[in-house]
């Protein structure tokens, strides 16, 4: 690991100060994925700005019947708190459907939303990768691709967002909240906070350089079924292969967002409408566009069957 | 240079195929860092590098060499402790990030002469066959046990609004995150299903 200085930041503005004004500087929450690129100097701040003293540790309810969550709520509290469970079933399915319940515990909503790709090629240091070192090119074309994306990708990066908890949130129409070194405050649909990789596949999501996540808000709870559905090579602790969030209303109709197969989670409007007809209109509306690798194309009816495989545990749940 | 040097020589080797690795000197100029906080009920004050790991920070300078390091990256869940009563990887955590923090290891769960119902559990049941994983696994086995009781849910339960109940598949799913290359999983889970069991 290099060498660094630390600080815990006091307040908001400050953190996010502290950050923009030194170049290499990084906020740390849970440290659960910065500190283990930073072991094999994938990472490399020369500061770090430990923000869990900012406060940001409650879920509260918003004037429009939705729920605001403290960027520092852990993983494991947001799937625990009562309302999610209730209202937002997806959300906490979503969560406990990823990594241990020891890193649940320590991992934070924002530092969650943030973690980075698990690219086989981008966690080798001597193998190229555009998004560790841009214009190094992509190991993983051409390469060993099978966990890697079926749709959105570019010829610079064909990388997947390994969040499970991304893919509910992106279901639910979150909004990421946040501030900047000023104290300016804005507001960021989950639609629009993670990018597809397009010629610069380093450049993750909208935030600015020192822009701190202070809270992610929920819309008011929609109904219907809540589902789940994540295939991996293991039946536990393992990231996903494939992974399908879903709400079910009786009638059939709905909503999807898929994981495992881009640069974010992905949601196609198509695909909601197709879903009353079924897994199959379902997927090919939501893989409209897909361009696999020969190692990959497995995803594709993979897709379909946990689209399936959701809607049957709606029905049945 | 004793047998521990000796295998973290090794072990620094083995990673850092192409990784430039820090050097001694580099090491040298780094301000240490004061941290303060509890370790099985004591007060510890120590002055370390800022990158020193929890994990690091109690077996080479605490000497407490009950929490094991087998990966150092959460996949294996070895190095478990209980950081203000929650588990957590110490191995990903830095040690400046527990200020005040009350944390506990394998060695102030219980004592040879009193060992914590969980360890004594672990004894009758065979939950070990090489031992390195046990103390990450009976850390991480009493805080399974806790959370079920405080209505955590998990992966494996079909109603998440219920509160779960201790079950062979429910403890199973719950201790994924602690990897036994020995392979003592069933034994574990009937360790913990007794002391489940005696507690309701
Ligand atoms: C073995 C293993 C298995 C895993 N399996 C899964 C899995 O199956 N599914 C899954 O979804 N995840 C999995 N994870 C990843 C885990 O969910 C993440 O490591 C965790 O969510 C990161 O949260 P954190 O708070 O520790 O982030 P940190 O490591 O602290 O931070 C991550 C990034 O976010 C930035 N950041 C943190 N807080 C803020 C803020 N408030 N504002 C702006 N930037 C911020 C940091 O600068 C850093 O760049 C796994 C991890 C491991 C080690
Ligand atoms: S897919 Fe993206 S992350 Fe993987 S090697 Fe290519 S550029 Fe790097
Ligand atoms: S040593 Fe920490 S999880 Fe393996
Ligand atoms: S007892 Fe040997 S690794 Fe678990």
């Amino acid at each position: 690991m290099r060498s660094f200085t630390y600080e815990r930041a006091a307040d908001p503005v400050t953190a996010a100060r502290a950050v923009a004004q030194r170049q290499g500087a990084k906020f740390i929450a849970g440290g659960t994925n910065l500190l283990d690129l930073m072991k094999i100097e994938i990472e490399t701040p020369t500061h770090l700005v430990d923000v869990q003293d900012l406060g940001f540790d409650r879920i509260e309810a918003t004037e429009d019947g939705g729920l605001r969550i403290g960027a520092l709520v852990t993983n494991t509290d947001l799937a625990a708190d009562k309302r999610v469970r209730r209202d937002y079933a997806v959300l906490t399915r979503a969560i406990v459907a990823g990594a241990s319940g020891q890193l649940r515990n320590k991992a934070t909503t924002a530092g969650n939303l943030l973690q980075r790709t698990r690219c086989p090629y981008f966690y080798d240091p001597s193998m190229p990768c555009n998004k560790r070192r841009p214009g190094s090119g992509c190991g993983a074309i051409g390469g060993y691709s099978r966990q890697l994306a079926v749709i959105g990708g570019s010829d610079k990066c064909i990388a997947t967002n390994p969040s499970d908890m991304a893919v509910a949130m992106r279901l639910l129409d979150a909004k990421v909240e946040t501030i900047d070194p000023q104290g300016a405050t804005r507001t960021i649909p989950i639609a629009d906070f993670h990018r597809l990789p397009g010629d610069t596949p380093h450049i993750e999501t909208a935030l600015e350089p020192g822009e701190l996540i202070t809270a992610v808000t929920l819309p008011k709870p929609i109904g219907g079924r809540h589902v789940y559905e994540k295939v991996r090579d293991r039946a536990s602790y393992a990231f996903a292969i494939v992974s399908v969030a879903a709400v079910i209303a009786k009638d059939g109709s709905g909503r999807i967002a898929a994981g495992g197969l881009a640069h974010k989670p992905w949601r196609v409007e198509a695909a909601d409408t197709a879903l009353p007809q079924g897994a199959k209109a379902a997927a090919t509306a939501l893989l409209a566009g897909a361009q696999p690798t020969p190692d990959n194309a497995f995803k594709l009816p993979l897709v379909e069957r946990t689209i399936a495989a959701a809607l049957d545990t709606a029905r049945s749940a | 240079m004793t047998r521990r040097g000796v295998l973290t020589a090794g072990a620094a080797g083995a990673v850092a195929g192409g990784v430039p690795v820090s050097t001694s000197a580099e090491r040298r100029e780094m301000a240490t860092m004061p941290v303060r906080f509890e370790v099985n009920g004591k007060r510890r004050e120590l002055a370390l590098d800022p990158r020193t790991t929890l994990l690091d920070a109690l077996r080479e300078h605490l000497h407490l060499t009950g929490t094991k390091k087998g990966c150092d990256h959460g996949q294996c869940g070895a190095c478990t402790v209980l950081v203000n009563g929650v588990r957590i990887n110490s191995c990903l955590s830095l040690v400046v990030q527990h200020q005040d923090d009350k944390v506990t290891t394998i060695e102030g769960l219980g004592t040879p002469e009193k060992l914590h119902p969980m360890q004594a559990a672990f004894v009758r049941h065979d939950g070990y066959q090489c031992g390195y994983c046990t103390p990450g696994q009976i850390c991480s086995a009493v805080a399974v046990l806790d959370e079920i009781k405080r209505g955590v849910p998990s992966h494996v339960q079909a109603d998440v609004t219920k509160t779960a109940r201790p079950t062979n598949v429910e403890l199973r799913e719950r201790m994924s995150g602690n990897i036994c290359r020995c392979g003592a999983y069933s034994n574990i889970a009937e360790a913990m299903a007794e002391v489940a069991g005696a507690k309701a």
